[in-house]
């Protein structure tokens, strides 16, 4: 039987288990649309492509599965482009389909047309334009291959909308043939000897973890080798609930914003053992002082990561979870000598427990204004043990990687490479229509917000009862700390002069809004608003010139920390 | 350093682009760029030359062999290769001077492949430091436009790019 191109690539969803897609209709999609109707997919309007493909990454973050968004033509995909660099810079699968004019007009300047497949090429793992409706299922199929192998990532679909009308023969292929795309996998056995050896005769180790570990769902794998070394673990903001953040060997965030222990560790640490990170600017700060009596192991599964940044002693391609499954076989074999870990790294342990004490993660509190940190730890104090934490970009999240203990894996949603102001409250939205059941807190400042601040009206739309904290300082406060640190205070457009009535905004879209403005009424908005089944803007009017402290500034080293502001 | 690279690639739609992007995208230098299709018309061969030092050519090598089109990517530092590049150099031949190159082609096994009565135009093959010679030889002569195809390589022995 012969199908039309829009509905195999339904069916092609379909094949690949997909039950939710995320995106927004328009001329050159309204096959794919018609066809939607009475399809067992479950498809959410946002209310801007840009956040269709946020919440597909929010949703893909929060199950592991390929995200899925839709999107016409022209305007409709190149909003879908910060969303894909967003997902691109995280390594984050999804398979974005963008309408196309018919292939008779491409290039013709027709109506709604552009180049996607040109504007997305820098920012995919791999796009496509289908010509032939006999390709489009290979296609689909390879796309979501692609996807989520290897180094995950976005993958884009450009669809004529003739080859959506076109029909052709439909069976979804069973396998991938793609000659030139052949990830390793599995770590080299000889190459994880040597690292253990190495892991065995530290005196000074350090796991420093990345999304790698998230990715590839290694948490457990982690923990073990973290506790049979009796090593401290730093992770990278992407690394986040990989591991319990309150446990002891933990050292909480590394790098700019990071703790002082964490970067004192690094700075003096004899081994690092990097786990699927790749050592961003934000992480190294001044690459010449960065672990500079540290031998680097360093696992990833992107070659293209090793070497790019810092100089790597043994280097290990593959799966991040193999490889730490291959490491906690090995050092089974070593009972005798894991067993006195405690014992022979204690002196180890004493120095960061002296770096801990002399500068711990703190705050200075208040009894007038509100902290932005003491709404986020009321906030962990309040809410349930899975729930799924989702930020913006700025402030409010570096307090949130600082304040907010997490526990499980895959409870931590944020733009981490791009840096996208917006992501946050779409990427709740994809998340809770992934665990209508759990909480999902999108944690925002008042201008990351406004971005994308019309998700509210897809919130209650689907009832997705997902609950907004806007910490509240009528800044764009990470950029007002630079000048105020960096350009002598001169607040240039930093300032978000209009007063922005929050609560009237969320019942205009039929959402509720609450207010503190002291701090003895922080916990009490908390509690009503994870009360209320719908979802809630909490707004948090929080001191207005608060830092984010420590702080190795851009280009000094981690050993350079600022640790409060003067 | 100059490296010579060749690439393998599917020959598909926009594979030049994601080549050319990438170099372009993540600042790295191309000296030359040659592409055409091999035995197999599913895949072309493209004959990079590039330069930077071994941190650069590492990530160009694996940022190559990353994009899904990429099937092999053959760095020829430190084999055995050869080289070989065309051009076609249009230059003036008057009276005086018809002779002198008629004889310059002769020593570098060149051709003139169209004359005119004021103009011959050279074709000649060989390494670039040969066509940069010649180039040198027919300069005082007036050359009036030039054009180079960037070397091609193939490595030299018995060994195809599959290795057997």
């Amino acid at each position: 039987m012969k199908l039309t191109g829009s509905k195999i690539l339904l069916e092609s969803l379909i094949q690949e288990g997909v039950d939710t897609i995320f995106g927004y209709p328009g001329g050159t999609v309204i096959n794919i649309y018609d066809d939607l109707m009475g399809s067992s997919i479950k498809h959410v309007l946002t209310r801007h492509e840009q956040a269709a493909v946020h919440a597909a990454d929010g949703y893909a973050r929060a199950t592991g599965k390929v995200g899925v968004a839709i999107a016409t033509s022209g305007p409709g995909a190149t909003n879908t482009i910060t969303g894909i660099a967003t997902a691109y810079m995280d390594s984050i699968p999804l398979v974005v389909i963008t309408g196309q004019v018919p292939t008779a007009l491409i290039g013709n300047d027709a109506f709604q047309e552009a180049d996607l497949i040109g504007i997305t090429r820098p920012i995919t793992k791999h796009n496509y334009l289908v010509k032939d409706v006999n390709d489009l299922a290979r296609i689909i199929k390879q796309a979501f291959y692609i996807a989520r192998t290897g180094r995950p990532g976005p993958v884009v679909v450009d669809l004529p909308k003739d080859v959506q009308i076109a029909t052709a023969k439909f069976a979804y292929p069973d396998t991938v043939e793609l000659r030139g795309y052949k990830p390793t996998f599995s770590g080299n056995v000889r190459m994880v000897e040597k690292a253990v050896k190495m892991m065995l005769s530290a005196k000074k180790p350090v796991l420093y973890v990345g999304g790698g570990a998230t990715l590839t769902d290694a948490h457990g794998e982690l923990l073990e080798l973290a506790e049979t070394l009796q090593a401290p673990v730093t992770t990278t903001l992407m690394g986040m609930a990989s591991f319990p953040t309150r446990h002891p060997l933990s050292l909480g965030m590394l790098g700019m914003h990071g703790t002082y222990y964490a970067n004192m560790a690094v700075t003096n640490s004899d081994l690092l053992i990097a786990l699927g990170a790749r050592f961003d600017d934000r992480v190294t700060g001044k690459i010449s002082t960065f672990a500079p009596h540290a031998k680097i192991i360093h696992v990833d599964v992107d070659p293209t990561s090793i070497k790019k940044n810092v100089r790597v002693d043994l280097p290990i391609v593959g799966d991040l979870r193999d490889v730490l499954q291959k490491m906690n076989k090995k050092l089974a074999e070593h009972k005798d000598e894991t067993a006195l870990a405690k014992e022979t790294l204690k002196s180890w342990h004493e120095e960061i427990a002296a770096w801990r004490s002399e500068q711990p993660m703190k705050y200075r509190s208040s009894k007038t204004e509100i902290k932005p940190q003491f709404v986020i730890e009321k906030l962990r104090e309040l809410s349930d043990d899975d729930a799924i934490i989702t930020t913006e970009v700025g402030q409010h999240q570096m307090w949130t990687a600082q304040f907010f203990d997490f526990t499980q894996p895959r409870t931590f949603l944020t733009s981490g490479g791009l840096g996208t102001m917006g992501y946050g409250l779409p990427a709740a939205l994809g998340a809770q229509a992934a665990f209508p059941e759990r909480q999902v807190i999108d944690i925002s400042g008042d201008g990351s917000f406004q971005m994308n601040s019309q998700e509210l009206a897809t919130l209650v739309q689907y009832r997705l009862p997902v609950k907004i904290v806007i910490l509240n300082n009528n800044f764009l406060g990470m950029v007002r700390q630079w000048q105020q640190l960096f350009f002598d205070k001169r607040y240039s457009e930093t300032c978000m002069e209009l007063p922005i009535d929050f609560i009237k905004l969320a019942e205009a879209y039929g959402a509720n809004g609450l207010r503190a403005s002291k701090p003895e009424e922080v916990e009490e908005v908390i509690k009503q608003a994870l009360a209320i089944p719908g979802p809630v803007i909490m707004e948090f009017k929080v001191s207005r010139e608060e830092n984010v402290m420590p702080m190795v500034p851009a280009g000094a080293g981690l050993n350079e920390m600022v640790l409060r502001t003067a | 350093m100059r490296h010579t690279i060749s690439v393998l690639v599917e020959n598909e739609f926009g594979v030049l682009t994601r080549v050319a992007g990438l170099f372009s995208g993540r600042g790295f230098n191309i000296e030359s760029l040659s592409v055409a299709p091999t035995l197999d018309a599913t895949i072309s061969r493209m004959t990079i030359v590039t330069s930077g030092d071994d941190r650069i050519l590492e990530q160009i090598n694996k940022q190559l062999n990353k994009l899904i089109d990429t099937i092999k990517v053959i760095d020829f530092t430190g084999e055995d290769f050869i080289e070989r590049e065309m051009a076609l150099i249009k230059v003036s031949a008057e009276e005086a001077t018809r002779a002198e190159i008629l004889r310059i082609c002769d020593i570098f096994r060149g051709k003139v492949v169209d004359v005119t009565p004021k103009c011959y135009t050279v074709e000649v093959t060989g390494s670039p430091v040969k066509v940069n010679a010649i180039i040198d030889l027919l300069r005082p002569m007036g050359i009036k436009e030039l054009v180079r195809s960037g070397p091609v390589v193939l490595g030299r022995g018995p060994k195809g790019w599959k290795g057997n």
